[in-house]
């Protein structure tokens, strides 16, 4: 005798659902991590390391640029200010403490966090557009405010040595991409999070319409502040290892619009509506630009992300996950 | 059967020449000398006249069987006058291009953005004109082709202010203003000490962002102090917006100048002609009487000859002589080391005294030369726009120092009418 | 003690400036005031206007002012194709905000790197009689080449007023912004005016470009300086109104202008960005705003 009874499905068990939500995750992030590592021995061309941390850099920054543009809906162009904020108490650090790498990251995150907070109280109760514009202003004050600070070098820039890379790694270019692999995981971590968070789904309600999510309880003002300021502080994180990056920084180089462009193509290319869309930007054209930067030229890999950005935010605004989601959906 | 035995000889002819070739090949690899060039931007005057100096140079050794029986070729790549893009460039060349030698490209901005890279790989590093660039660094590997002696920082204006204090009635008060940039700041830094030990009051002492156009404003606020002396360092477009402005405004001053880089290159030259006039101006070789070096006005001939075809500075006055100087080091050095040893090269570079087109040069602490060969020149006689006429001596009149003294000061600057 | 020369010159230099701006921001009015639509672009026109200019007169001599008169009719069509290009892929879903800055993002872009391409990084910049003479009254000095941008800003201005205020399009243009179905009504056609407008803001882009290059020698990515400046002066302004784009665009020319004479050059930048962040948080409708 077959009884009919309700039937629960495996995967929605609290223990299963534990094993979906932070298991599955974290080991995968852990895997990630051991596999990079282990890239240290196969490859031995210096170069692929720093070609690899721009697109580790990008994956940071578009998932965090992500947080508050495709989840909550403010697109921010200050991404330039925050991420010089990052570079710059490096900078400070590499002139007074010299503390090492990890350690400072964490505190240019605590300083981007912080600024980003307040710039947040300012221009979020903007309507969406003035929040835009008011975010371009803020990153040119910021840029001309370290324009005048000739501590850290002003408009004349900063040389910049790299230090010894601990002995695990060697050298120094091995040292950024592990610290920027670490980085770049805990960062898509913790949009995954935020996502799936009840921040994430109060920011998708305002997302889709603010005031009705008002309406409905939800504290606008509150979350979107908490958007800014992970965002703001995971953009300041990736700012503080590119000085040794990039060896020379000065404020045109920190402010560079090429970031900025970059950081808001990729998440559009991607699909701004989940974490794993900034990271597929982030790779496809980040590795595009490096090949494109080493073989034709540089100027060259420029127009090519303003061209896919225009072609993608007209013609496929939900990104590539959409088009693959539109396509899944066709076929099944 | 035929056919098949064929075959083996063909693949045994095959083998032998390539392992009869194999070597031959490693010997016929070109040496390879990589550099960041300013070919567009502010510096491209500059940049450009050294480009067609070092290809002028490579037609010449490779004409004479090449450097260690193998052919010289240049990588290079456009710096775009803008140093961000210049640690990426020495990379590229290091790391991917795997040039044997590397030389900087053309100003102090340029080459202090280079330092880090350069510093990483351990190289052997034969700059070309940059001020006081390796005070901050220190580094042993380092040499310049500046003639700025071992105290760049303080010799480069030191001739600006001989001839300030060699005035009557002694002038009291002098204005300093520069670019906020590596070579701005350092030549206001030595400015501003050489005021002091004159004992000269500086009324007016700031200095701009790089990419300001607009000059007025700050000409403006010197006018009003109406200081004696101005001194002003800066670079090519800084300069050129400089001049507008005090033409526009009408600034006059006992002494103006010291630290214009861009007005030794023929495009500026050109383009103010007889506004020149009796500015004040650091320069390090000028065709007067005083300063002829063995091999110099052929080398400058056969520049000159392709310099309007290349459209490149026409002159040739600046850059060009140094620059081939520079590789006339690099060729004795490298021939006398056999190899690209670094340790070896900088070793060989720190004892020898060289002979160039310009002269005898010695590099002593930190790869500054020996001793300074800055002169001072003022421009007189300028007429029109003509810029032929700069080949004649007697329109970069040498004011200082004494061994190469060929004229006389005239005070004070104001703008010339005409 | 403030010199009075040194303030004087200062004064007159930020309201030579101030009439520059005023020709530089009107196409952000209509655009984004009278339109809605977030053009983040509209520098990058004037830059590309200032090129072509600069093109035209080192190549055939012809006088920037002439120039830009030459290039507002393909300005003109350029506009109306981006706004069509921009209406069907964005205004007619509905979902212009985001979208809409992103794509002007990308047009930024790809207009800046396209000049970077073709002009390269050099500073650029045009010979005309009246570039290089100054006109001076003692210790005032009215230097040509502030004055003939100020007077020719002013009179397009003043024309694109009297166009909005006396003819049936430009009537159509202020109605589309404040009631399409109204406009409908009379007997308008709301895309068609929307067209016609954009259009008209990239030729007014054009025209700023000639003046632009009159002022000072230009290079491709100077149009990110300029991007902060229209949004301030058109918000300062009030939004839609011409008036307050003239007088937001001179305060903002004099404040620019004090900065640089006292506090120096390096600060300027920094003027129209805090003049906005200002605005935006304390009076968003600006001055002449409703």
């Amino acid at each position: 005798m077959n009884t009919i009874e309700p039937t629960v499905p495996t995967w929605a068990t609290s223990r299963s659902r534990v094993a979906r939500r932070y298991l599955i995750p974290l080991t995968a992030s852990v895997l990630i991590v051991l596999f990079g590592f282990a890239l240290l021995d196969w490859i031995s061309y210096e170069y692929a390391y720093l070609a690899i941390y721009t697109i580790l850099q990008y994956v940071v920054l578009a998932t965090a640029w992500n947080i508050l543009g495709g989840y909550a809906g403010y697109v921010n162009f200050g991404v330039a200010g925050f991420f010089a904020l990052g570079i710059y108490t490096s900078v400070v650090n590499y002139k007074t403490l010299q503390l090492p790498l990890p350690v400072i990251i964490i505190i240019a995150g605590i300083v981007a966090g912080i600024v980003g907070l307040g710039m947040g109280y300012l221009t979020l109760r903007l309507r969406g557009v003035f929040f835009s514009i008011a975010t371009l202003a803020f990153a040119v004050v910021l840029n001309t405010v370290f324009n005048n600070w000739h501590f850290v070098g002003g408009a004349r820039g900063v040389p910049v040595l790299r230090p010894d890379a601990p002995l695990f790694f060697g050298t120094y270019p091995r040292y950024l991409f592990g610290v920027l692999l670490v980085l770049a995981v805990a960062a898509v971590l913790i949009a995954r999070a935020v996502e799936y968070s009840w921040l994430g789904r109060g920011l998708a309600a305002i997302r889709d319409d603010e005031l009705a999510a008002e309406c409905s309880g939800v504290p606008a003002l509150r979350l979107k502040l908490m958007a800014t300021t992970i965002s703001g502080a995971l953009m300041g994180m990736a700012g503080a290892p590119f000085p040794y990056y990039i060896t020379y920084i000065d404020p045109a180089s920190a402010f560079s619009l090429t970031i900025a462009v970059n950081t808001v193509a990729m998440p559009v290319i991607g699909g701004m509506t989940t974490w794993i869309g900034p990271v597929i930007g982030a790779v496809m054209l980040g590795s595009l630009q490096q090949i494109t930067t080493v073989t034709i030229s540089s100027a060259l890999s420029l127009m090519l992300v303003g061209v896919l950005l225009v072609v993608f935010v007209a013609l496929a605004p939900r990104g590539i996950v959409g088009v693959v989601k539109t396509l899944r959906e066709r076929w099944a | 059967m035929k056919m098949f035995s064929r075959l083996i000889i063909r693949a045994l002819a095959l083998l032998v020449c390539v392992l009869f070739a194999e070597p031959l090949l490693a010997q016929q690899a070109p040496i390879k000398i990589g550099v960041g060039e300013a070919l567009s931007g502010g510096l491209a005057g500059g940049g450009k006249a050294a480009l067609l100096t070092y290809q002028i140079w490579q037609e010449e050794i490779n004409a004479r069987g090449g450097l260690l029986g193998r052919k010289v070729e240049f990588v290079y790549y456009d710096d775009q006058s803008n140093p961000a893009t210049v640690p990426g460039i020495y990379s590229k060349l290091l790391d991917i291009d795997k040039v044997d030698l590397v030389i900087s490209g053309y100003a102090t901005v340029p080459v202090v953005a280079a330092m880090p890279v350069i510093i990483a790989h351990k190289k052997t590093f034969l700059a070309y004109y940059a001020l006081d660039a390796n005070a901050q660094f220190k580094y042993d590997r380092y040499f310049t082709m500046q003639p700025s002696g071992p105290n760049p920082q303080s010799a480069f204006s030191a001739g600006y202010f001989n001839l300030a204090a060699s005035i009557t009635p002694k002038p009291q008060t002098i204005a300093i203003v520069g670019a906020d940039a590596e070579f701005g700041q350092i030549a206001m830094a030595g400015a501003r000490e050489h005021a002091k030990e004159n004992g000269f009051k500086i009324v007016y002492d700031q200095s701009y962002p790089p990419a300001t156009v607009d000059f007025t404003s700050i000409v403006r606020s010197i006018k009003v102090l109406n200081p004696d002396l101005v001194y002003i360092a800066s670079y090519p477009p800084d300069s050129a917006g400089m001049l507008r402005a005090i033409y526009e405004v009408g600034l006059t001053a006992k002494l103006l100048g010291g630290g214009f880089v861009g007005l030794q290159f023929a495009a500026l030259k050109q383009q103010f002609g007889y506004q020149l006039n009796n500015v004040i101006c650091f320069d390090y070789y000028a065709p007067e009487p005083t300063m002829k070096f063995a091999g110099v006005d052929e080398f400058l001939v056969k520049y000159r000859a392709r310099a309007v075809a290349a459209g490149v500075d026409v002159l040739g006055l600046y850059i060009p002589p140094y620059a081939y100087a520079q590789m006339q080091i690099l060729e004795q050095t490298v021939k006398a080391v056999g190899g690209f040893d670094d340790a070896k090269m900088a070793e060989h570079l720190h004892k020898t005294t060289f002979k160039t087109i310009v002269g005898d040069i010695k590099f002593g602490r930190y790869g500054e030369w020996e001793s300074p060969r800055i002169i001072t020149v003022q421009y007189q006689n300028i007429k029109g726009n003509d810029v032929q006429q700069f080949i004649e001596s007697g329109k970069q009149v040498i004011l200082d120092p004494p061994q190469f003294k060929s004229g006389t000061l005239r005070v004070p600057f104001t703008p010339t009418k005409q | 003690m403030v010199n009075p020369e040194l303030l004087f010159n200062a004064l007159l230099t930020g309201l030579f400036l101030g009439g520059f701006y005023a020709a530089v921001s009107v196409g952000i009015t209509i655009a984004f005031g009278m339109l809605d639509i977030v053009n983040i672009a509209h520098p990058a026109f004037i830059m590309l206007g200032a090129f072509v200019e600069f093109y035209l007169n080192s190549n055939f001599g012809i006088d920037p002012l002439l120039a830009s008169l030459i290039a507002i009719p393909p300005a003109f069509l350029v506009g109306r194709l981006l706004y069509k290009i921009y209406y069907y892929a964005f205004e007619r879903h509905g979902e212009e905000s985001l979208q809409g800055l992103a794509f002007f993002f990308g047009i930024l872009f790809i207009v800046e790197v396209g000049l970077l391409l073709v002009f390269g990084v050099d500073y650029r910049f045009v010979e005309a009689d009246y570039i290089r003479k100054t006109i001076e009254f003692g210790y005032i000095s009215l230097p040509l080449r502030l004055v003939v941008p100020m007077i020719v800003g002013l009179a397009m201005v003043a024309a694109i007023y009297f166009f909005t205020s006396r003819t049936f399009l430009g009537r159509a243009i202020l109605a589309v912004s404040q009631d399409p179905g109204a406009l409908r009504f009379v007997g308008g056609n709301p895309m068609r005016v929307k067209e016609i407008a954009f259009g008209l803001s990239i030729a007014t882009a054009v025209v700023a470009g000639a003046l632009l290059i009159i002022i000072q020698p230009v290079e491709p990515s100077l149009g990110r300086e300029y991007i902060g400046r229209v949004f301030a002066i058109c918000v300062l302004g009030g939004m839609t109104s011409l008036g307050g784009t003239v007088l937001a665009s001179i305060i903002v020319g004099i404040t620019e202008a004090l900065t640089t004479t006292f506090g120096g050059p390096s600060w300027a930048p920094a003027v129209a960005f805090g003049l906005l962040i200002f605005a935006l948080v304390v009076r968003p409708q600006g001055i002449f705003g409703r």
